[in-house]
């Protein structure tokens, strides 16, 4: 922004405040009708919702897989969307620190003496796109299914594996259908296309890779478990 | 009944306006004359001694030139709703302060008693649950406010000259907001809460250069313990509000100072060059007018 165009925007500026109001009582009347409405809607959600008290904290579970609240499921699903492992300081840390930067020193890159958001269509476009790509990830984090869930329609003898492998722990690895972290372990949901039904106890018993084991399971369980996956074609 | 303002704190008369011949009446002529019974009645002595005291206070502090600055200065033309977002964010925080204030003289903030104590707010203190969920859903409805009104900033272009300061104090009270969700999740102390700090501060963790001191700093260590609680306590309820109450003073003294920005559509009639603006300053102009002073 150059010297004269700061000078413009003064004068420009004097002019129509010139035209304008007192402040009070002009702009404090409908901010004091802003902040009724602000009062009346947490009232109302207070009321409605309430605050519900979890289950207490236990350090010694292991299956609790977190959510976060809600303004942070876009930062949430940033982690579920970019799944290798190495991958997960870019997604929490670089790309949020970059944007808090960007965002920080915006009046410094952007110079453009331009106000109106149809004359700065670069601007304009950054800004929807970055709102649009909010909203669409906070909904994909509030829509993720619940973490020891699994929403898939299975046969009746089926069933108790189903809650096996969602309660277990499995997910927080793999998915089966909607429910799961992707990554890093490999997609359950049509497993028993590619491991037979042998290697997927053998997998459950040794843990390969970076797997934990799950040989503490009972026999039974393991059995169940793996009726269920190995249906999964 | 006209409200009994201070003669310091009436707006400051325009040009031609009051002792002039077309203004008010004189007092006399528009008071109906005391009744020879009745002398100034104790609600009148108090009304004067109402007065008297915001009059002394005047005199040591000079605050009146400073609040009828603040309330008369002049809001450009076409100020319209999306302006009172921001002010609407500050009125969130006032509830989040003042409902925490109540929340605080319950909970206690060790990681045996955490849980019990919101657990007693919620069930047995009158209206507990209900603060706790005003509160709680206080915190969403900031959170989006603070982004509404970073949107109309954006979109309005009033981030630009002279505005860039402000602007960024703007960025940090958004980031030192949304810490405060992060420290807040972690006090009722539920499975939720807990599970959620444990992998926040393990993402903390995974950061660039500072990320591992940080992480230790907000777990008082290299694992969560029993000291970590205490200190998001600590975070959540003394240092970060008061660091977001001095921005939040110093992004107020910027609007004040530089102006409410008018919509960028708007574009003013240029005065006829015959007549030059004559610029008539009120005496008691504080710090409303700093955009003028170039």
């Amino acid at each position: 922004m150059k010297a004269h165009d700061k000078e413009a925007y003064l004068q420009e500026y004097e002019l129509l405040k010139k035209k304008g109001k007192p402040f009070f009582p002009y702009a404090v009347l409908k901010d004091a009708a802003m902040a009724l409405v602000v009062t009346i809607v947490v009232i109302v959600m207070a009321l409605v919702l309430g605050a519900e008290q979890g289950p207490k904290a236990d350090p010694t579970t292991t299956t609790y897989v977190p959510r976060p609240e809600w303004y942070f499921f876009f930062l949430f699903e940033l982690l579920r969307v970019l799944k290798p492992p190495e991958m997960t300081p870019v997604a929490m840390i670089g790309i949020p620190t970059l944007a808090m930067v960007g965002l920080l020193l915006l009046p410094f890159y952007d110079r453009n003496p331009e106000r109106r958001p149809e004359r700065r269509p670069i601007a304009t476009t950054a800004g929807c796109l970055t709102i649009v790509a909010m909203a669409y990830l906070t909904y994909l984090g509030a829509t993720a299914g619940s973490p020891t869930e699994i929403d898939m329609e299975v046969a009746p003898q089926y069933e108790a594996g189903k809650e096996i492998v969602a309660q277990a722990g499995c997910l927080a690895c793999h998915t089966v259908g909607e429910n799961g972290n992707n990554g890093p372990g490999p997609e359950l949901t049509h497993i028993a296309a590619d491991v037979p039904r042998a290697a997927i106890i053998r997998s459950v018993e040794i843990g390969p890779g970076i797997m934990p084991s799950y040989r503490d399971l009972p026999p039974e369980q393991v059995k169940q478990l793996a009726d269920f996956l190995s249906s999964l074609d | 009944m006209k409200l009994p303002i201070p003669a310091a704190l009436r707006r400051p008369a325009k040009p031609g306006e009051g002792e002039g011949g077309n203004g008010p009446a004189p007092a006399n002529l528009k008071d109906a004359p005391p009744r020879p019974a009745e002398g100034p009645g104790a609600a009148e002595t108090a009304k004067e001694a109402g007065i008297d005291v915001v009059g002394w206070v005047d005199q040591r502090t000079g605050a009146s030139g400073f609040l009828t600055g603040i309330l008369y200065r002049k809001v450009p033309k076409g100020t319209n709703w999306f302006y009172t977002l921001g002010s609407a964010t500050l009125f969130a925080f006032t509830i989040q302060a003042i409902t925490g204030v109540f929340l605080a003289m319950y909970y206690t903030p060790s990681p045996t008693e955490a849980y019990g104590s919101i657990t007693h707010l919620t069930n047995d203190v009158f209206l507990g649950e209900f603060v706790r969920g005003m509160h709680k859903w206080g915190a969403s409805v900031m959170i989006i406010l603070i982004f509404l009104h970073m949107a109309r900033t954006f979109f309005f272009g009033a981030y630009k000259y002279p505005r860039e300061l402000n602007w960024v104090i703007g960025v940090v009270l958004l980031i030192l907001t949304l810490v405060m969700g992060l420290t807040g999740y972690l006090l009722p102390f539920d499975q939720r809460s807990f599970w959620a700090t444990i992998v926040a501060s393990n993402i903390t963790a995974s950061g660039p250069v500072v990320g591992p001191y940080l992480a230790d700093f907000l777990r008082a260590g290299p694992d969560f313990s029993a000291t970590t609680l205490a200190r998001f306590y600590a975070l959540h309820m003394l240092l970060i509000p008061g660091a977001i109450i001095a921005l939040i003073g110093a992004h107020l003294y910027l609007v004040v100072k530089l102006g409410t920005t008018a919509p960028p559509w708007l574009r003013a009639e240029k005065p006829k060059p015959a007549t030059p603006v004559v610029e008539v300053t009120a005496g008691t102009d504080g710090g409303g007018d700093g955009a003028r002073g170039r």
